[in-house]
């Protein structure tokens, strides 16, 4: 399991409040997501570089999350050059490949890739029940936390039930291949989980009713402002009103 | 018994699972009557109703027939057995079912929350709780990276910590390592609790317990030697 693989260190990102450092990474990626001339996204990729620095993680463990956004981005570089209309760039066989649909696909790579590491360098450092409590504190809806905490309470126990199952399989020699045997035994694996999450869930709801739970859920948590997350916070808002204002203001 | 007090008293109980084609009776016609301070052992074998039984007397399922007395009054509807909740603590088979919540601490306090203690109120229970079970420290552990013995240990800490009258515990040995049942069973044997226990293991009953039925089609049959 991954979750909190960086949330463990020291770094000045590490030790930050985490209602900061969800306020800056949203707005951060709302104006990154929007952006599209070249002087905002330039600052925002030496933003959430320097912020990657700041958190001091392992460059490889980064590398290989990252790994795993751009194999979704590698299918948009298949279609988007193909399908976008305007200049022809090259041609590969009856393909032609335009140079909007590359500046297009190129926009889009440059802007996930900097989300991703601006989120992996403010969210990852924290853990994600720590999250949770700091989203309750920011008034994001009651029901919404429970389902982050749930999932990340059961996800564990769904994994290793996962593993359980999958072992079972294997001590009875079973080998995937390209036939109806593996397809069909995997539609019971996927089938049997479903059933056994449904009955954990329907056990779960139990175990809560015997301890007097009547839809009222308790945080104990809290947080304490410090005046190195005052600063931060303002300092990193300023860098991403500036980058704003690369898009809207100058150059109007 | 010196203390008589009938609290728990179950008559004429039966209650059939209802499958689309099968009807599946597990208990028939059961009677059980428990007094304060009694310490209550139950063998049986697997699928006799052992946490049937246990759920009817939450109000978690409801049975085809029969009565169910706790505290000198008829338990029928959900809003009868809150109380019968609050007063009585029930410890799942599996502890992956009764910690849900991220932290120990917060497991611990969930239920004297409910209960209507206030935060601060809450806290100093969980410690204490935590405390006297030996477990100092866990606080803020996570409760899924906990070891099984932990889990167990902590889930029944999530109990008595709503300060019940009556704990029931359902086959709180199973995949135990000898030193956590032996801590277990110091536990029980130094509350004065009126407790009921479910397991399969016998040298575990008869240390804790003072009197052992046996669960069998559907009914319990006389104490077990």
């Amino acid at each position: 399991m991954h979750i909190d693989n960086f949330a463990t260190g020291d770094s000045l990102l590490h030790r930050l409040d985490p209602r900061v450092k969800i306020v800056v990474a949203v707005l951060f990626s709302v104006v990154v997501a929007v952006a599209d001339r070249y002087s905002c996204l330039a600052t925002a990729v030496c933003l959430s570089l320097t912020l990657l620095f700041l958190a001091r993680l392992s460059l490889r463990e980064v590398f290989l999350r990252l790994l795993v956004v751009n194999a979704f981005i590698v299918f948009l570089w298949l279609f988007l050059p193909f399908t976008y209309g305007g200049e022809k760039l090259f041609s590969i066989g009856p393909l032609d490949a335009t140079r909007e649909g590359v500046i297009y696909a190129l926009l889009i790579t440059v802007k996930s890739n900097t989300i991703v590491l601006a989120l992996i360098a403010l969210l990852a450092t924290s853990p994600v029940v720590t999250l949770g409590h700091a989203l309750s504190h920011l008034y994001v809806p009651e029901k919404l936390i429970h389902l982050l905490f749930f999932t990340v309470r059961y996800l564990q126990v769904l994994h290793l039930e996962y593993d359980r199952l999958r072992d079972a399989m294997r001590i009875r020699a079973f080998k995937p291949g390209t036939n109806m045997h593996t397809y069909r035994s995997f539609a019971y694996l996927i089938g049997m989980l479903l059933i056994k999450s449904f009955d954990r869930a329907d056990r779960i709801r139990k175990a809560m009713l015997c301890r007097g739970f009547h839809g009222k859920y308790y945080l104990l948590s809290h947080f304490e402002l410090q005046r190195v997350d005052v600063i931060m916070l303002v300092i990193m808002m300023l860098l991403v009103s500036g980058m704003a204002s690369l898009q809207w203001i100058i150059l109007k | 018994m010196d203390n008589s007090e009938v609290i728990i008293s179950l008559k004429g109980l039966s209650f059939t699972y209802h499958d689309n084609k099968s009807h599946r009776p597990v208990l028939n016609d059961l009677n059980l009557q428990i007094s304060r301070g009694e310490r209550v052992g139950l063998i049986g074998a697997n699928g006799s109703g052992k946490t049937t039984l246990f759920h009817l007397l939450m109000g978690l399922l409801r049975q085809t027939a029969g009565t169910i007395e706790v505290f000198g009054e008829e338990r029928r509807k959900e809003k009868d057995f809150r109380e019968v909740r609050e007063k009585i603590g029930l410890l799942f088979q599996d502890s992956d079912d009764q910690l849900f919540c991220p932290t120990v601490a917060e497991d611990v306090a969930f239920g004297p929350l409910n209960l209507g203690n206030s935060q601060e109120e809450a806290l100093a229970i969980t410690r204490e709780v935590l405390k006297r079970l030996g477990l100092e420290g866990f606080e803020d552990r996570l409760t899924y990276k906990l070891s099984g013995g932990e889990k167990r240990l902590i889930s029944l800490a999530t109990v008595l910590a709503m300060k019940p009258e009556v704990l029931i515990l359902d086959e709180p040995t199973t995949g135990l390592d000898e030193d956590t049942v032996e801590r277990l069973t110091e536990i029980l044997r130094g509350s004065d609790l009126t407790y009921l226990i479910a397991s399969h293991n016998r040298d575990f009953l008869s240390k804790t317990t003072d009197i052992i039925y046996r669960l069998g089609r559907g009914k319990l049959t006389s104490p077990v030697s």
